[in-house]
């Protein structure tokens, strides 16, 4: 018995898949015949729910509010960390071993723990509703992601090289940004990458801190029901546009996290 | 011009890496720092390079005091035994970083790594990233910035170490030529005694860091200072036997000899006898005696093309025996030696030559 080699990744791609090409499938399809039919492939073929997306604001101004403070959250976390991370890897200090887990607890710790504090808190400095609001608060579980991401990439680099940069001549700073953040471009790749996906897809938080001007694609699509009652082709078609900024970034990233796996983190 | 060690002591936290270390070190030629891993050998050129600073002492430099100086500011070059590139650059960008931090124009930076990239036969791949590279053309980059840069102390810690056997007889008779003639302190690290003896020069032996000798290579292979140097400057490892000398016997603990033969001008009291491996033969019969003979067990013959290492076992002792030729021994089998007592170096009991 020769089963073919190609059979079982088909079936797993296949069974993988398969909620992906539903949601699709449902975003070309009217909620009529979402909720009347059982049908495989859309029988009345339509882009009215795409276009409602990228022509009603509340819709589209969903995804610029989540990507600007998903950016602004990345390179936040991002910079920050990696100073942060250079000092885990190259220095020993009292408590080092004991920071460097505390800072992983906070990305162990539920978030629902952190919204009521949050709230109460953006909202009396002033910060409630805006971009940054949600970008500052994930930062609490990206900055500690991003520094053991970037640890592990920048303990792969001998201190040797550090070391032959000063006796070169280069300053620290120098050092940093010519020879070392060039050195550990896989590193960032994928810290950045993390950040963006947690962020992205986070919704207790962004939800929380946010009403009107800032308000998340995530939180926009938590409205099923409208005046014209259930709307599942428009949330399909929602759900579809909220997967692509993902599988882009992946796209880039890809070879970069096999690395990163490779070094034990990620 | 030159570098000097005054009472260097390195501590870290309870252990001490250095103990109080002076010396002063020739300018121009190969300075070998020989030692077994551990002996403080890169901690040693680590503060050399200014990398670290000693708990006490002080470094000088040229007749500047260095201490403390950081390493940016000293003239100083340094080549590992991993090889140290910049993954981000080109072979050409990296020998010439150290001189682009300099105020030196482009076309006499161009000029002296295309000059430096000749002489190590890199001159046809500077267009490549250092990771292309095989592991001895990735050395012979960071050789090429140690070297463009002309600095006056250039400190090379093992740097063929991680070479494959061919690779490091190559670069081994051409790092001597790459620095003779220049005005430079080179100090070169090692843990094989064969390496310092193929660099010359001059060579330092190190033990727990310590530095025991220093002055020229040759000198301290044949005349040892104690036996410490002795021991870390043979490989094989030295062979060495306790004795008492009383009267005009020589009594060891399982045999004992009628000190004629060279020895008899030493005062009587405890000795260590050591020689070299390569001196001690095998005892064919009664008449071919050189001066003292042992009894020993074999317990293992390395036969390496043309050389037997004979391992045995005598007066309790663990010996080598370095022999031409290829001889065949059974493990367990008993065996007379012998060794001429010109050959041998006596130390008295606090580890000093006695002649």
């Amino acid at each position: 018995m020769k089963s073919p080699r190609w059979l079982v990744p088909t079936l797993y791609i296949i069974f993988l898949m398969l909620p992906i090409y539903w949601l699709i499938n449902m975003s070309f399809k009217t909620t009529n015949e979402i909720l009347g039919t059982f049908t495989l492939w859309p029988q009345e073929f339509t882009l009215e729910n795409y276009r409602k997306i990228f022509t009603d604001p509340t819709w589209y101004n969903g995804y610029i509010n989540s990507i600007l403070y998903v950016v602004m959250n990345t390179v936040i976390s991002v910079s920050v960390a990696l100073p942060a991370a250079y000092a885990f890897s190259r220095y020993k200090f009292m408590g080092d071993k004991h920071l460097f887990f505390w800072l992983l607890t906070n990305r162990m710790a539920p978030p629902a723990v952190f919204a009521l504090p949050f709230f109460q808190f953006y909202s009396a400095v002033g910060l409630f509703d805006t971009h940054i609001a949600v970008a500052l608060a994930h930062c609490l579980f990206n900055i500690p992601l991003a520094v053991w991401i970037l640890e592990g990439f920048m303990s792969g680099v001998p201190k040797e090289l550090d070391e032959t940069a000063y006796i070169d001549g280069y300053s620290f700073w120098r050092f940093f940004v010519r020879i070392f953040i060039p050195t550990i471009t896989a590193g960032i790749g994928v810290a950045a990458f993390f950040c963006f996906m947690f962020s992205w897809v986070e919704l207790l938080l962004a939800k929380t801190l946010t009403s009107v001007a800032a308000k998340p694609i995530a939180a926009t699509m938590t409205r099923t029901a409208s005046t014209s009652g259930y709307e599942l082709g428009l949330l399909a078609a929602a759900g579809t546009l909220t997967i692509i900024p993902g599988a882009f970034v992946i796209y880039f990233v890809r070879n970069y996290i096999a690395k990163g796996f490779a070094l034990g983190r990620v | 011009m030159s570098l000097e060690l005054r009472q260097i002591i390195k501590k870290e936290g309870p252990e001490t890496h250095i103990y109080s270390t002076s010396l002063t070190l020739k300018t121009g030629v190969f300075n070998v720092l020989l030692g077994p891993t551990l002996a403080g050998k890169t901690t040693l050129m680590r503060l050399m390079a200014g990398l670290e600073q000693p708990t006490s002492g002080e470094i000088w430099f040229n007749g500047n005091n260095v201490t403390g100086m950081a390493v940016q500011k000293r003239n100083v070059a340094m080549v590992y035994q991993q090889f140290i590139n910049y993954p981000n650059l080109d072979v050409f960008q990296n020998i010439a970083s150290p001189l682009k931090l300099q105020k030196i124009t482009k076309a006499d930076i161009t000029q002296r790594v295309n000059e430096v990239a000749s002489l190590l036969g890199l001159n046809t791949m500077l267009k490549r990233m250092t990771q292309e590279l095989s592991g001895g053309q990735q050395q012979r980059v960071a050789l090429a910035r140690a070297l463009v840069k002309q600095a006056d102390l250039i400190l090379l810690d093992e740097p063929l170490a991680n070479l494959d056997y061919k690779l490091r007889e190559e670069l081994r008779e051409e790092l001597p030529k790459l620095f003779s003639g220049s005005n430079t302190t080179v100090i070169y690290a090692t843990t094989e005694p064969t390496e310092a003896l193929l660099l010359g020069g001059y060579t330092a032996t190190l033990h727990e860091g310590s530095i025991t000798q220093y002055g020229p290579t040759h000198e301290v292979y044949r005349q040892p200072d104690n036996i410490q140097s002795a021991i870390e400057f043979s490989d094989p490892p030295l062979n060495i036997i306790n004795i008492r000398k009383q009267a005009d016997t020589l009594v060891a603990q399982d045999s004992s000899w009628t000190s004629d033969n060279g020895l008899a001008q030493i005062k009587d009291g405890d000795y260590a006898l050591a020689f070299r491996p390569h001196h001690l033969q095998i005892k064919a019969d009664s008449t071919s005696s050189l001066g003292l003979d042992f009894k020993g067990q074999v317990e293992l013959a390395e036969i390496n093309g043309s050389e037997t290492l004979l391992h045995m076992q005598v007066d309790g002792k663990r010996w080598v025996s370095q022999l031409h030729g290829v001889h065949k021994f059974e493990e367990g089998e008993q065996i007379s030696l012998t060794v001429d007592t010109r050959n041998c170096f006596v130390f008295d009991s606090s580890g000093q030559p006695v002649r």
